[in-house]
């Protein structure tokens, strides 16, 4: 994904001079092809992110379009309150791009674990949360962001991904899209863990069990009008994310759905525990340890269908 | 246009004062020291000339930015915004009341002229770096001026962008630190080791001067000053609670609010009454 990234900002900002880069010392070799095609728009602003965001916010108050870019720890925690304030208090159309988000970063530690970010984001008055779940969306998703004119988070993996919606078609910031079809239980997911939402479908399936598939690669605002069709439609929903299962993706559609008063389907919610980890491993490993792997969330959602 | 004499500024900034002080009575409201130890760094960069701003456009894209970093110090920068034109005086009256655009630290949508809110330290100045790149990449010739507090000195914040600016050569800042020597429960030398304040900035990069903070002449020499080759920076030694008296140096003030006989006080030793 990110190399998905590094290409087609250079590719947009052959086209729109007012595209600029800044990078927290991260992505060394990754962009010299920006570089060299847009000299003088990237700025590596070193490993000062809360600086590198108020940079960014200044730049785009002045008619720019700037891109902060650095891991997603670094770039939401660690400068909360720069995003807080001097991105969405002041309206400021910056784009801010976490890489290496959720798990992606698993043997790293709980350093760079990236769990809470949609979480406290989330309460960002302006904010919008894109989770795109491949190397071609992470491409629509930073047009969008770009065009969108307001602030905007997205939140990437890393390298290897693989693709999983080839040719998607144009983004569009707020709307969910329906990948699969099945009348028994919902399958809802954001972001890169898609892959294993995929292969819970898949493992359902072999046990006659027919699930929808919906990827919402938009956080906030949620689509509320999908959700209220997937909720009428559904006896089960599965919410998956890469994320903290407090305030992240499954928190916004219970918000949501106390809000819109859509209880009815048993809502089962996959996504990492209250707990840091402490043991090795990579990503794989990671994802078993908190249950969400496309067999663990399979059997979940067979037991709840369960009479 | 031609520019205001030194006589014509030190008038404007005591009325200023006076209405600050006036201004802190009515709506009850702290951080009156704050306010008026900035009092003549925003008059040197709203009155004097040397920094070009336009009530009548004040999003003129080629205008100069001016950002008080420290927003509480937004008592002045309301009274100096109101009496350079940016919006009619009567609107102070309604700051702090409920309902008003005005609150105790600037927003973006309090007024024409606030170019960033501000109100929590050790971003003013980061957010005008990105400005002054801007304006770089935009091949425009505006300049940025900060106010960040002795204070604000205590965020890393600060000391990324110290860091950033100098590295990116950004000639086009200017900073002016107040201090005044106190933050909000101490010495602002004492809380944190601030001194030698100047040798810091310089240490960093920065063309670092130091200037008395209540001299206009002085101030407005160094808004005038050409461009170096870095940003630049003037440590301006100032008096909390300037312009009175009883107020001077006296971090009470802080946060109290003066009594009516106190604001008749003040503006009589101002020369206003």
């Amino acid at each position: 994904m990110r190399n998905a990234f590094a290409s087609e900002i250079t590719k947009l900002a052959e086209a729109d001079p007012r595209i600029h880069l800044l990078s927290g010392d991260i992505g060394n070799r990754l962009f010299n092809d920006f570089q060299a095609k847009c000299p003088g728009r990237f700025f590596n602003c070193g490993v000062a992110e809360a600086n590198m965001i108020s940079v960014g916010a200044g730049m785009a108050l002045c008619g720019l379009k700037p891109v902060a870019y650095t891991i997603t720890t670094f770039i939401t925690a660690r400068c909360f309150e720069q995003i807080k304030l001097d991105v969405c208090y002041n309206e400021a159309p910056l784009v801010i791009v976490g890489v290496g988000s959720g798990l992606a970063y698993a043997s790293l530690g709980p350093t760079h674990h990236a769990f809470e970010d949609m979480a406290i984001l989330r309460t960002l008055p302006g904010l919008t949360i894109l989770a795109p779940a491949d190397p071609p969306e992470v491409r629509t998703a930073l047009r969008a962001a770009l065009a969108h004119g307001g602030p905007v988070y997205m939140r990437i993996g890393k390298k290897g991904e693989p693709t999983l919606m080839p040719d998607p078609p144009p983004f569009q910031i707020g709307k969910g899209r329906i990948l699969r079809k099945g009348a028994d239980a919902c399958l809802l997911s954001t972001g890169v863990v898609l892959s294993e939402t995929l292969h819970a479908a898949e493992a359902l399936a072999a046990r006659g069990i027919q699930a929808t598939v919906v990827h919402m690669p938009t956080v906030k605002p949620l689509d509320a009008e999908l959700l209220g069709d997937m909720f009428r439609t559904h006896r089960v929903i599965g919410v998956v994310e890469e994320h903290s299962r407090i305030g992240g993706f499954s928190s916004a559609v219970l918000e949501w759905a106390a809000d819109a008063e859509a209880f009815g389907p048993r809502l089962l919610r996959f996504g990492l525990p209250d707990a840091f980890i402490h043991e090795s491993g990579e990503q794989e490993y990671a994802r078993g340890f908190c249950g969400i792997r496309g067999e663990q969330i399979a059997e979940n959602v067979a037991r709840a269908l369960e009479p | 246009m031609s520019r205001p004499s030194l006589a014509d500024l030190e008038r404007i900034a005591r009325e200023i004062r006076g209405e600050v002080i006036a201004m802190s009575h009515r709506a009850d409201t702290p951080h009156l020291g704050s306010a008026l130890s900035c009092v003549d760094m925003l008059v040197a960069c709203y009155f004097s000339g040397a920094l070009r701003v336009d009530p009548s456009n004040p999003r003129n894209p080629d205008r100069d930015r001016i950002i008080l970093s420290k927003g509480h110090g937004a008592m002045a920068l309301y009274a100096v915004l109101a009496y350079r034109g940016f919006f009619p005086r009567e609107e102070l009256l309604t700051f702090n009341r409920e309902g008003s655009r005005f609150q105790e630290h600037p927003g973006p949508h309090t007024a024409p002229g606030i170019e960033v809110a501000t109100g929590s330290l050790g971003h003013g100045l980061a957010v005008g770096l990105g400005m002054a790149l801007a304006a770089r990449s935009l091949q425009k010739n505006y300049r940025v001026a900060a106010i960040i507090s002795d204070g604000e000195c205590n965020e890393g914040s600060t000391w990324e962008a110290a860091l950033f600016a100098a590295a990116n050569k950004l000639s086009n800042v200017i900073v002016m630190i107040d201090y005044n020597k106190w933050q909000a429960t101490g010495r602002s030398d004492e809380v944190l080791a601030l001194r030698p304040l100047r040798e810091k900035w310089a240490a960093f990069g920065w063309d670092a001067v130091e200037i008395d903070g209540h001299d206009l002449k002085a101030l407005v020499e160094f808004l005038d000053a050409p461009a170096s080759d870095r940003p630049r920076i003037a440590v301006c030694h100032t008096i909390k609670g300037k312009g009175c008296s009883f107020m001077e140096d006296d971090n009470n003030w802080h946060y109290r609010v003066p009594t009516a006989e106190e604001v008749e006080k003040a503006r009589k030793e101002l020369g206003l009454a």
